[in-house]
């Protein structure tokens, strides 16, 4: 067991101990083919990184990235404001350090991922210089803060993991009405700032989150409408998913922005966050609904049928002894799911949204960038794809740890 | 069997699970009807009160905008409902194009990352690992901007007098017919005939003696010689070559001739065939995977070559575990190809924006833009789902 | 965990009436129940308009829409609302529309919002700008998201008509212009026969080229986009030999270029572009409001009212201008939904149109754009206010 290799599949002998020069012939000068393909490679990697590298010490325009660092992140948020997204930030490090201490195994994962993610960007941080007139943290201090928060919650809630337990259940189900109301405000020491002011990063995690959070209900609707034995819902539901799945999102980001404002009666104004959102969550809900459909199939018949027998009825069995067990068989796909949506909200920009990618066009159209030899958008997209690059792959690597534990539960 | 049916009927209606799930069934239907019917008032109320009816018949009028490249012959004078197929043609162009390369390209990758070779192994889980994890818009963004690096028209980078780079895209050679094409095509016929037919005799050779062959190689090989042969023999009797190479020339702006490819289309298809292969390659490494490992072991007592092991035992089983989620990589790419609008490629979507821009119709605008791309969807699902039989069959 | 699953299960469920409810306070900025019913052409509440909308519309309709009860009432929401929402350029055309350094707009469109904004609250600044690509802004208008569109845009029959917008008063007189390098040695349109050309899409200029060289017999290949911003940065990467849009955009887009000097505008002139503010078709009376802010510019400048001497013509005694600047019993402003002094508030906010042009556009700027056309029916211009009586 301990020697299978997962990523490949492959399983390996214990080995024994191989000096350097023994491994270099065995995995790259086996045979002449492959001492070819192996010198290629390395010329190819060499010629690759040494160009990377010439260009990252050489740009000129990192100028661009670290004065507008606020627009990335944020875009026009207030920046006397500033204080509110780290709020935010904060209160995701420490409830996610908090179910670390009280769930272990999965949400371990998910926030030592995160954590680890917060120091690496303190310590870049540290490099940019401090930006000056905003009430709020910098965000080297942010980003260590958060990681604090995260080990203090683990901290914390390893020392009273049973008290602790319903409270965290509760705060998680609070959380995203609570973010949109940190972020929009109430008034007072909250002015509301209106969602045309929000954007950056920010934006890109809060329509990914809400693509996940907004449609989960209307995924399990259709999931359950789709396998159920009723013909007109399952017709409806079938002719749903499909519809939406055969299109692309930005032909849906495309008709809520034109059309929806047209399905309501007198003409509302509804903002453009708003519709964005909407197209998202219908979106992903035909997605989810087809992830929750396999994870219902993999649950075996005769748990259905023992729940009927112990008494419970259609809907207890579905909402107590279905879903549960599907949706734990789907955690993995539902993260690979989440990570699509997150690089997906990307589109928004298309109909006029300044999300991570938005902010960063936005950047490089500065017209005192115009000076810098062919621009600044290789510095800046490099520094988003960056972005963006660690926070899928984090999650993704989550994403296949969670994977093997549940296998480990299984066997 | 009297009082059987009276304690049937005893059971309220309300209590019986038939009767429920048809009421529920008529309050479903009832209340999306409702709800259709209530957007569909209010959405034509909207327009009406802006004065925009949505109607196709503008369809008809001439478009007057300019579409940059069009496969079939387009000009502004042309209306609308020729300017949408132009639109559609041209998804169609990166699509089938993309498709293709973006096989081919994954398939390699997927056999690097099984490679014995650590470097070629680990080489290719990076490119996976980083290409997929970064937005395709970000992707494609970048290979458009990274086209204005290339020198201007006037200096373009020559590659033997075939191919032109430059910042507008590349332009390349490109084979013309000639008058004498009409001699050389009997010849092409022929070859074609003669090649399917040494084929189909080989094949059937192969299977009464139940031993593996190599034929198609063969067969290309007879095709192309006729071909070839037909070619000379077509210039020795009418003096003129049939096809010949239409060279790009450099006028005062453009250059002429040859084969344009633009910088929006390029980006466009480099961005979606990296960013699907990374896709492909992880299904083709698992299909490969997931065949038994006796198989190959088999194989290889049996005698047979890595590269045999592979073409004919290894292959055609992953081949049926690939299909299924290679299709929806196939979905994907094309729904993706509607991401050109970022970069100036004039795709379904982007004509059907403008068109939508110029005349304000967006309800039929929205209903032809979606339709077109579910039965792009649809096609592609069904070839894919016919080939997926066709290869399950093959079981015995 | 099994319950803990169930709770957050049940949780998600429930986030579909919080997510809503989180949503609310975004809807907020919107007509807060329409609190005051003073409009004095909303006769019934907000859910009742739509259904009396329908059976009235095609009366409506055909009647050009002046009896308009059921849809007027575009200035309470905004008054209500406490803010105008214009929408503006995108992309930067400095002189027109742009965000300097500290994030707040400039431009001679910007001024427009204002003057509106003026007029309607005695405040320039309760305006949000709302940016737009060439490609949505009309969308933005059709579907009520902006109040009024200063985006220079063209005013054409087939967007008045069949676009479902209704025109104001043509603020700048513009024609369609072209850019090349001097070095490319292009004189006239016909030297650029063959040639690649830089566009934007969804504009009457993506039209115009087309036309233009249509009828002139020559070929040319389009390379389109959506934003300025890209038109500017393929044109200076020599991605096309041309840049074809509004002189007055073109004279605003070489100032961004890396060498100004290096190009020329081509002395010719493709197409007639009235650019001017738009509001949505079926609001005549914000509709009227908003024409009579603008022919308040031109007719200050003609009386000679400027922001700086607006206090000396308070005490006027001359009709024409007691009427003009709402003066003693004069009520004109209440006709079109505004206050009797609106043109004053206009005055003291953004100036007469001189003002405007001058600030953005005159002699002190880098643009220094004559003002051709531009200039009062008297000095044999086109601008020319109706008389204010």
């Amino acid at each position: 067991m301990a020697s299978t290799d997962l990523s490949t599949g492959r399983t390996r002998p214990a080995r024994p101990s191989i000096d350097a020069l023994g491994w270099l012939r065995e995995n790259l000068f086996s045979s002449w083919l492959n001492t070819l393909i192996s010198l290629v490679l390395l010329w190819m990697i060499y010629e690759l990184v040494s160009g990377l590298a010439g260009f990252i010490f050489h740009a000129q325009g990192w100028s661009a990235v670290a004065s507008n660092l606020k627009l990335l992140l944020t875009w026009t948020y207030p920046p006397d404001q500033l204080w509110r997204p780290q709020l935010v930030f904060g209160l995701l490090a420490l409830l996610l350090g908090l179910s670390a201490g009280v769930w272990r195994g999965i949400t371990l994962v998910l926030a030592t991922g995160f954590g680890a993610l917060c120091l690496i960007a303190a310590l870049l941080a540290l490099a940019l210089p401090a930006t000056a007139n905003q009430v709020a943290l910098q965000a080297w201090q942010m980003c260590l803060a958060a990681a604090a928060l995260v080990l203090a919650g683990y901290g914390g809630s390893t020392a009273a993991r049973e008290r602790l337990r319903w409270p965290v259940v509760i705060a998680w189900v609070l959380l995203y009405p609570t973010v949109i109301l940190i972020l929009r405000g109430v008034g007072g020491a909250m002015p509301v700032v209106g969602s045309n002011l929000w954007g950056g990063l920010m934006l890109t995690v809060l329509l990914s989150a809400s693509g996940i959070v907004l449609s989960f209900p209307l995924g399990v609707l259709l999931a359950l409408g789709r396998r159920g034995n009723l013909p007109v819902i399952r017709w409806f539901c079938v002719a749903y998913i499909e519809l939406i799945r055969g299109v692309p999102l930005v032909t849906v980001l495309y008709m809520a922005s034109l059309m929806l404002p047209l399905f309501l009666p007198g003409g509302e104004n509804i903002d453009q966050l708003v519709r964005a959102t909407v197209a998202v969550t219908l979106f992903s809900a035909a997605y989810l609904a087809e992830i929750l459909r396999g994870g219902l199939q993999a649950i075996p018949k005769g748990q259905a049928e023992a729940a009927r027998a112990l008494g419970l009825n259609m809907f207890q069995t579905t909402l107590l002894i279905m879903l549960p067990q599907a949706l734990r068989a789907v955690i993995p796909v539902l993260v690979s799911h989440f990570i699509s949506l997150f690089k997906d909200t990307s589109l928004v920009v298309i109909v006029g949204l300044a999300d991570l990618l938005g902010a960063a066009q936005g950047i490089v159209g500065q017209p005192q960038w115009l000076g810098t030899p062919g621009g600044v958008w290789r510095e800046t997209f490099l520094v988003i794809a960056v972005i963006y690059w660690a926070l899928s792959f984090t999650m993704s690597r989550s994403a296949r740890q969670i994977e093997l534990e549940l296998n480990i539960g299984k066997q | 069997m009297a009082t059987e049916a009276r304690q049937r009927t005893a059971t309220p209606f309300y209590r019986d699970s038939r009767s429920i799930a048809s009421i529920l069934q008529v309050g479903f239907a009832i209340a999306v009807m409702v709800g259709l019917w209530l957007l569909y008032t209010n959405m034509m109320d909207g327009l009406r009160r802006a004065n925009l009816l949505p109607s196709f018949a503008f369809l008809t009028q001439p478009a007057g905008f300019p579409i940059a490249e069009s496969v079939i012959p387009y000009d502004p004078t042309m209306n609308y409902g020729q300017a949408f197929i132009v639109g559609v043609i041209n998804t169609l162009r990166v699509a089938v194009t993309g498709i293709i390369l973006a096989t081919i390209l994954g398939l390699f990758l997927g056999i690097c990352r099984l490679s014995n070779n650590w470097l070629l192994r680990n080489a290719a889980l990076v490119y996976v690992e980083i290409v997929r994890n970064v937005p395709l818009l970000l992707q494609l963004i970048f290979w458009f901007l990274l086209t204005k690096a290339f020198p201007r028209v006037q200096e373009s980078i020559n590659l033997g007098g075939l191919i032109y780079l430059h910042n507008r895209g590349l332009t390349m050679a490109w084979p013309e017919a000639h008058a004498s094409f009409t001699e050389w095509t009997p010849w092409l016929w022929a070859g074609l005939l003669l090649g399917v037919a040494y084929y189909v005799a080989r094949r059937i050779q192969f299977v009464r003696r139940d031993r593996p062959g190599i034929a198609l190689p063969w067969a290309l090989l007879l095709v192309a010689g006729t071909a070839l042969a037909g070619f000379v023999a077509t210039r020795l009797q009418t003096g003129d070559w049939p096809v010949v190479l239409n060279l790009p020339e450099l006028q005062r702006f453009n250059f002429t001739g040859g084969l344009a490819v633009t910088a929006s289309f390029a980006a466009l298809l480099i961005g979606l065939v990296i960013y699907t292969a990374a896709f492909i390659s992880e299904v083709v490494r698992s299909g490969i995977q997931a065949v038994n490992k006796g198989q190959r072991e088999a194989a290889r007592a049996l005698g047979l070559t890595n590269g045999q092991t592979l073409r004919l035992v290894i292959f055609p089983q992953a081949l049926r575990i690939i299909i299924p989620p290679l299709t929806s990589q196939y979905l994907n790419l094309a729904k993706n190809s509607s991401l050109a609008v970022a970069i100036a490629y004039p795709d379904l979507f982007y004509v059907g924006s403008t068109i939508n821009n110029q005349t304000g119709q967006a309800v039929p605008v929205i209903l032809m833009l979606m339709g077109s791309y579910l039965v792009l969807s649809l096609l592609t699902s069904l070839v894919m789902n016919w080939y997926n039989r066709r290869i399950q069959l093959v079981e015995r | 965990m099994k319950r803990q699953m169930l709770v957050v299960l049940t949780g998600a469920l429930a986030m579909l009436l919080t997510a809503c409810g989180g949503q609310t306070p975004q809807a907020a900025t919107q007509p807060p129940a329409q609190p005051t019913t003073a409009a004095p052409a909303t006769t019934q509440g907000p859910t009742a308009a739509p259904a009396t909308a329908a059976t009235a519309a095609p009366s409506a309709a055909a009647g050009g829409g002046q009896a308009q009860p059921a849809t007027g009432g575009r200035i309470q929401t905004i008054i209500s609302r406490g803010k105008l929402i214009c929408g503006v350029n995108a992309s930067a055309l400095p002189g027109f529309a742009s965000v300097d350094s500290t994030g707040t707009y400039k431009g001679f469109d910007i001024d427009y919002c204002k003057a509106i904004a003026a007029a309607l609250f005695n405040d320039p600044s309760k305006v949000e700008y709302r940016p737009l690509s060439a490609a949505d802004r009309f969308t933005a208008l059709q579907t009520g998201e902006i109040d009024v569109l200063n985006r220079n845009s063209t005013f054409t029959l087939q967007r008045d008509g069949a676009l479902g917008l209704e025109w104001m008063p043509t603020t700048f007189y513009d024609g369609q212009g072209m850019m090349v390098r001097k070095s490319s040695n292009i004189k006239t349109l016909e030297d650029l026969n063959g040639a690649t050309i830089c566009v934007q899409t969804g504009t009457t200029t993506e039209l115009n080229l087309a036309d233009n060289f249509r009828a002139r017999g020559l070929k040319f290949t389009p390379l389109v986009f959506q934003t300025n911003d890209e038109v500017v940065a393929a044109y200076e990467a020599d991605q096309c030999n041309g840049f074809t849009t509004d002189k007055s955009g073109l004279v605003s887009s070489q100032t961004l270029l890396k060498n100004p000097a290096e190009h020329q505008i081509l002395d010719v002139t493709m197409s007639k572009e009235p650019l001017g503010p738009a509001v949505a078709q079926g609001d005549q009376q914000w509709g009227d409001a908003v024409r009579w802010i603008v022919f308040a510019t031109f007719q200050a400048e003609e009386f000679g009212i400027t922001s700086a001497n607006l206090g000396e013509f308070t005490s006027s005694t001359v009709p024409d201008i007691q009427r003009f600047l709402g003066l003693g019993d004069n009520k004109l402003g209440a006709g079109v939904g505004l206050s009797n002094d609106f043109v004053q508030r206009v005055i003291k906010a953004v100036g007469n149109y001189e003002e405007i042009y001058n600030r953005n556009l005159g002699p002190s700027t880098p643009f220094n754009l004559p003002r051709g056309l531009n200039t009062l029916y008297t000095k044999g211009g086109l601008l020319y206010s109706p008389p204010f009586r």
